[in-house]
């Protein structure tokens, strides 16, 4: 086991560094100066020079990179171009509020994708089955800014029932997170439906049945632990979408995530909070994959890590 | 709806040289209450030595002050910190004598000192401020510029009270200079304590101070209880919520929560909101000073030749355009938007006519049309515009492909000369302050024309170029009549060889909530958008 975390920690630092060159080439060969936002309109030539000079960027990409792990090394994520703060500074204050709707949204998507899945396998191939895969399918599809000004619009402006948008109470988490909710249970669905009829055709639920237990017994203690196994492992993905990735359900809500943060940057060409944003929600997709790879064994004891 | 009739007003007040006419007191006003106000995007900065977006121009202007000032609501230079100055005979000197008892939002006396260190720090290069170029005509500027002395040796304090500066060369727009927010007066020991950041951190002589930043969701400003200027602000704070979409914060405003919407009425609103007479009555119409354009490139073939730049001008149908952003705006003819001082009344442009077009064309040997790339901002309204642009161009044979960046690689573009046409929306010129001066030097002059410059026409025009010159030397306030009247030339001659096809000057509508009182020119301020701070009140 330790050894087996060693390694895997290892190919996660790894896996951040070839993120972090790729992003950094990336924002390299951008057809897009930053130093002339910076700037402005009005600047000389030798102003827009100075600032190049003062910022590095008039040195190689193999020098500014290093300067960028050096930083990197002593947990300095440089500074915003344009706002002059640490890009650590602004990533941390929106931290909570990200992690926060990270949880609800999850929640709300296992939730709603699972009971969905479920529900569709045990009546597989009747009406009910084809209606919720049909409705799997349409939230999927669903444009995010439809389905969170739908929500809004009938459950704040029309219903009252909690604030038109803004962060602080869990009245104010309940409306983003059923929209994230609704949008990723589809996925959920379909693995859920597909995970629970193999389970259910397996030999041990037809002991189960054979020992003369109920059926909801059978589905809830027997099936359903089983089944949601595969299906949690999706969440390591999930986890880094939801860090700077859901933008748009961010700024129909007023929520104060790091998806907004990354989208604005991306505007002004503001490059240590793109690389900023970039390196934390990798570092949360790695976290979370290696945490679902860790947990499998305590879910079940027929998976061995090595 | 109310409409401000600020073209004829702003006409009549900057023909003569606009000072003395400062602000009547409105009798209705009180002081108390707090207001809402929501944007879309973060607050960049409050520095007012980096800040340059509409969202924090006016936010800055209401934490800090200048030597100069505008009376609110008007384009009308007054005095600011500066109780009163003196310009040399040969417009070369400006003495300016501080107010006295003016304390900054740390208790501090704001003294002559400050004011040079202020102007030092922004033309520092180690502050990297966008605006340092505005400062250029100082003696030692470039100097400071360049790294060879510390602080402009044309600043020097004289006592306390008194700041002289002198120039290298006459600069008729030196008090609107003064009036920027870049020429902020600022203390020392706040930005020494900030460490870099003091946008996060801001201090200075304003009408308010700021109470609470918190990151990402919202900056609170409550009243400077000292102000220098007596009974202001009338509103005891200011709540500025960020991260909120135009419609959600429409609908926020709807239900009473929200008192200004900083980003305006959603496009896809509006038609809705001016149909309700109880909403539109909320909604306060005004001038910008705003102008739309496409630029050709002088240097990409075919547009070296005048005719085709001409064809292009008659081929637009501006007035279709402009019901494409639902009527938001007027049709231009000339470079300088209407209420700019220096705009030539009378002057038609080139009107909409696509058979002239036509014979432009065929006259320059292209009476097969030809083909070229016309570059755009991907953000809405600019696509939908273009596309129009585009339509009305194969009327005459053009063909243009439109290519749709983000803002950065289209400024990039323009900027490389590698662009044959640019629309400009979203990227568009909206004056630094008002005087004509401000629409020539980067965007149409020489100057400007170079690698990285905003000139993305790449227009060059040395005969114009000096003129332009000649006008900005007349610095004597009396010669202001014969200034604008060379502006006016200059403007004429550009449209003669017409290197942009101006298209709108957009109109500015902000919606109130039903509380707000206060004249309705605070509501459509040409130099405080989307409002005056420091004016408005709660009825």
């Amino acid at each position: 086991m330790g050894a087996y975390l060693l390694r895997r920690l290892i190919a996660a630092a790894l896996i951040l560094l070839g993120v972090s060159f790729i992003t950094f080439v990336l924002l390299y060969v951008l057809p897009a100066d930053p130093v002339r936002q910076i700037a402005g309109r009005s600047a000389t030539p030798a102003t827009v020079e100075s600032i190049r000079q003062q910022l590095g960027l008039d040195q190689p990409f193999l020098v500014q990179y290093g300067r960028y792990l050096a930083g990197l090394a002593q947990g300095d994520l440089g500074r915003s171009y344009l706002q002059k703060t640490d890009v650590a500074t602004l990533i941390a204050a929106r931290l909570p509020a990200s992690l926060m709707l990270m949880a609800g949204g999850i929640l709300c998507e296992l939730a709603l994708g699972l009971s969905m899945g479920v529900i569709a396998a045990l009546s597989r191939g009747r009406f009910t089955d084809q209606a919720l895969m049909m409705a799997s399918f349409v939230t999927v599809s669903a444009p995010q800014f439809v389905v969170s000004l739908l929500l809004l619009y009938v459950f704040a402006v029309r219903l009252e029932w909690f604030p038109i948008g803004g962060y602080g109470t869990l009245a104010h988490l309940a409306l983003p997170a059923l929209t994230l909710g609704i949008l990723g249970s589809g996925w959920y669905a379909r693995m859920m439906r597909s995970s629970m009829i193999d389970v259910l055709r397996a030999d041990f639920i037809r002991t189960a049945r054979a020992k003369g237990l109920s059926r909801a017994r059978v589905v809830l203690r027997h099936a359903l632990p089983n089944a949601a196994l595969p299906v949690i492992a999706m969440i390591g993905i999930d986890i880094g979408v939801f860090m700077g990735g859901i933008v748009v359900v961010e700024s129909v809500f007023g929520w104060p995530g790091i998806g907004q943060l990354a989208w604005q940057a991306i505007q002004r060409v503001d490059i240590p909070i793109i690389m900023g944003v970039t390196l934390v929600s990798a570092c949360a997709i790695v976290a979370g994959n290696l945490l679902a790879d860790v947990i499998a064994p305590f879910i079940d004891p027929r998976i061995t890590l090595r | 709806m109310k409409r401000l009739l600020a073209t004829t007003a702003l006409a009549l007040t900057l023909a003569a040289p606009a000072m003395a006419q400062d602000y009547v007191p409105d009798p209705a006003a009180k002081p108390g209450g707090t207001i809402t106000v929501t944007y879309k995007d973060d607050v960049a900065t409050l520095d007012p030595a980096i800040g340059y977006d509409w969202q924090n121009w006016s936010m800055i202007k209401s934490l800090f002050d200048g030597l100069m000032d505008y009376a609110p609501g008007t384009t009308d230079l007054r005095p600011g910190l500066a109780e009163s100055y003196e310009i040399s005979g040969d417009g070369m000197t400006f003495t300016f004598h501080l107010r006295p008892g003016v304390t900054f939002h740390n208790g501090r006396a704001m003294t002559a000192e400050d004011v040079k260190y202020s102007l030092d720090r922004v033309t520092d290069p180690a502050t990297q401020s966008p605006g340092a170029g505005f400062f250029a005509s100082i003696d030692g500027f470039d100097a400071a510029m360049s790294g060879a002395a510390t602080g402009l040796s044309g600043v020097a304090v004289l006592d306390p009270a008194t700041v002289r500066i002198t120039l290298s060369r006459p600069d008729a727009t030196f008090l609107h200079v003064m009036a920027l927010n870049f020429a902020s007066v600022v203390p020392r020991e706040a930005v020494e304590a900030a460490a870099g950041d003091f946008g996060k951190a801001p201090v200075g002589t304003g009408a308010f101070r700021l109470a609470e930043w918190t990151l990402g969701q919202r900056v609170v400003f409550e009243k400077n209880p000292a102000y220098w200027r007596e009974g202001l602000p009338y509103l005891d704070g200011v709540v500025f919520e960020v991260g909120q979409e135009p419609i959600v914060a429409l609908l926020r405003l709807q239900k009473g929560e929200v008192d200004v919407p900083g980003d305006g009425i959603p496009p896809a609103k509006f038609t809705e909101v001016m149909a309700d007479p109880a909403q539109a009555a909320r909604v306060v119409q005004g001038g910008q000073l705003h102008t739309g354009y496409i630029t050709l490139n002088v240097t990409i073939p075919p547009f070296d030749d005048v005719r085709v730049r001409k064809a292009v001008n008659m081929a637009i149908n501006k007035a279709r355009i402009t019901q494409i952003i639902n009527g938001r705006a007027v049709p231009a003819t000339q470079p300088l938007p209407p209420s700019m001082p220096g705009y030539t009344e009378g002057y038609a442009g080139y009107p909409f006519d696509m058979a002239a077009a036509k014979a432009l064309l065929a006259e320059a040997g292209l009476g097969d049309g030809f083909e070229t790339d016309l570059y755009v901002m991907n953000t809405d309204p600019n696509p939908r515009i273009a596309q129009a642009i585009q339509q009305d161009l194969a009327g005459v044979g053009i063909r243009a492909n439109i290519r749709s960046l983000a803002q950065a690689n289209v400024i990039e573009a323009g900027g490389a000369g590698t662009a044959p046409m640019i629309w400009s929306g979203g990227m568009a010129w909206i004056a630094d302050f008002p005087d004509p001066s401000n629409f020539y030097g980067p965007i149409l002059g020489c100057a400007g024309a170079v690698e990285g410059g905003w000139n993305w026409s790449k227009f060059c025009d040395e005969g114009l170029d000096a003129k332009a010159t000649e006008a900005d030397s007349l610095a004597d306030p009396a010669k202001a009549a014969e200034r604008l009247a060379l502006w006016s030339e200059v403007y004429v001659g550009v449209m003669e060889q017409a290197p942009w096809a101006p298209v709108f000057n957009e109109e500015r509508y902000t919606m109130k909530s039903e509380r707000m009182g206060g004249a309705d020119a605070l509501y459509v301020d040409p130099v405080s958008i989307p409002i005056n701070y420091d004016y408005v009140y709660v009825k």
